[in-house]
């Protein structure tokens, strides 16, 4: 993953064609490639980040890009906590991003 | 003076040693908080410790956190990330019928050393923790526990020292002693350079047997392996430290072979950490697939929901273990100028606080906040441990 975008006619690895596809970000149509993560997506897109901690509220996207450190969780088709980087964008898929605040006093302790 | 080891023992030293006024250097053979306590949950417990002189280290320990929190807060700033001290209390079930009276017991005694040791009924721990499974047999409630992070408590400890002063040198291995010529210890070999100085406290966890050892003493203090599963975030169902009761069992013996006990509690983030295992294996820190099945397993017994979650990393450390299970704090008797700060076991984080006002009383000469003799070198727990004296012949440097 390049860290700017690259437009395909410029791309190094010359891909082929690729069918748009759409998917629903928090209410909102993206379209992206066949073939891009749902984080590939968003990135492209122009988010950087889409979650945001639950302690002091900093915002989070992707931090390894690779699986490991579950920074970019996102609810894909109301499966919570699915890690973008690692699940592919797939036509019509309803992505709603995730905030869970920390319990207060409303909650048993 | 210098202090060896940045952890947060170590790092809780230098931060009251400057704030006593004196001139401290740090000298840490890694990074800082890099050891066991980058290893650990975080725990300041009092409801693992039964009456004795480690709860009544604890108990102090556990009134000095507040104050210290809130200083150091203030001190550094928001700049400065949080050391996430949360009161958020402890909740000890027992799992099975024989288990029952041995942790009502053990909580009524605590309650006469002056712990505030609930027990409440089952109903009413299903309410301070919903998905706790509902076959538990007793629970007490300990509203005392708290939680910090512990690297993060490591590194503000050290940037209040370094306000004051204070060196910290990463990377810088000790390799001898330096004597003066009636033996007391007057500073530190490093392999960057001699760092020379009235005091050495050694504050090395596991390792301070080692670093003992190239200072001339023996110090059996043993490396006891833990290992910590971590589950992928999730919506915030656990809110205390839940522990099974076995972990006290577990805490208090002295087995070399595995021991694990449920130990289960959130973070802010949203994970949710999974303890607790004790082996002596030396310092193996290969993955071994048993202790992380049996810590699965037994999560799985108190919160049963747990069953569904996945576990996104596992990590491990060394905890410093003493044979009597009581830490080592106070002057060595048979080396001048070196002090031990160590064997805190699991504790350790919990009880760095109140192990650096021990040890900055007893350097500055100030009156001890609690009696600290059963912490000594030379209490009867480590007769026979501490071999005849001296190692080899060091030679006298002049300072």
């Amino acid at each position: 993953m390049s860290s700017r975008l690259i437009a395909a006619s410029d791309d190094p690895i010359r891909p082929k064609d690729s069918a748009v596809i759409s998917i629903s970000v928090d209410g909102e149509t993206v379209t992206g490639l066949a073939g891009q993560t749902i984080a590939g997506v968003l990135l492209a897109s122009g988010r950087p980040s889409w979650r945001r901690t639950s302690g002091d509220g900093s915002p989070r996207g992707v931090f390894c890009g690779i699986g490991v450190c579950f920074d970019c969780i996102v609810t894909v088709n109301g499966d919570r906590d699915v890690r973008a980087c690692q699940r592919r964008a797939a036509d019509g898929d309803q992505i709603r991003s995730q905030h869970d605040a920390l319990p207060n006093a409303g909650v048993p302790r | 003076m210098v202090v060896i080891g940045a952890g947060v023992v170590g790092a809780a030293c230098a931060r009251s040693l400057t704030l006593a006024g004196l001139t401290v250097v740090v000298v840490e053979r890694g990074a800082a908080a890099s050891g066991t306590t980058a290893s650990g949950e975080g725990n300041l417990l009092v409801s693992d410790k039964g009456p004795g002189d480690e709860l009544r280290l604890a108990q102090y320990c556990a009134a000095l956190w507040p104050g210290i929190a809130e200083a150091t807060a203030s001190e550094l700033g928001p700049g400065f990330p949080s050391i996430e001290y949360d009161p958020k209390g402890g909740l000890v079930v027992a799992t099975t019928d024989a288990g029952a009276v041995p942790l009502l017991e053990f909580a009524a005694a605590q309650r006469g050393a002056g712990v505030d040791a609930r027990p409440i009924e089952v109903g009413q721990a299903l309410q301070l923790e919903p998905e706790l499974n509902p076959g538990i047999t007793a629970a007490v409630h300990y509203p005392q526990d708290a939680q910090v992070q512990p690297v993060a408590a490591a590194e503000a400890f050290l940037a209040v020292a370094r306000r004051r002063g204070a060196k910290v040198r990463t990377g810088t291995t000790v390799t001898g002693a330096l004597r003066g010529s009636d033996g007391a210890l007057v500073g530190v070999r490093t392999d960057r350079g001699d760092v020379h100085c009235g005091t050495v406290v050694l504050a090395a966890g596991p390792w301070s047997a080692a670093v003992a050892a190239v200072l001339g003493v023996l110090l059996p203090v043993r490396p006891r392996r833990g290992v910590v599963l971590v589950t992928t975030r999730m919506p915030h169902r656990i809110f205390h430290k839940v522990y099974d009761a076995d972990y006290v069992g577990a805490v208090e013996s002295s087995d070399a072979d595995l021991q694990t006990s449920s130990v289960v509690e959130s973070t802010a983030a949203g994970t949710v950490l999974i303890g607790s295992s004790r082996q002596q294996i030396g310092f193996d820190d290969r993955l071994r697939v048993e202790v992380i099945e049996e810590l699965a397993a037994k999560a799985i017994r108190l919160f049963p929901f747990l069953a569904g979650a996945s576990i996104m990393r596992t990590y491990g450390g060394f905890r410093p273990y003493m044979a009597d299970h009581l830490p080592v704090i106070g002057a060595d008797h048979r080396l001048p100028g070196l002090f031990h700060a160590t064997g805190h076991e699991g504790a350790g984080i919990g009880l760095s606080v109140g192990t650096a006002e021990l040890i900055t009383a007893m350097i500055t000469g100030a009156p001890s906040p609690i009696d600290a003799s059963a912490f000594s070198t030379d209490r009867a727990g480590l007769r026979g441990l501490l071999g005849d004296g001296l190692l080899g012949d060091a030679m006298p440097v002049n300072s």
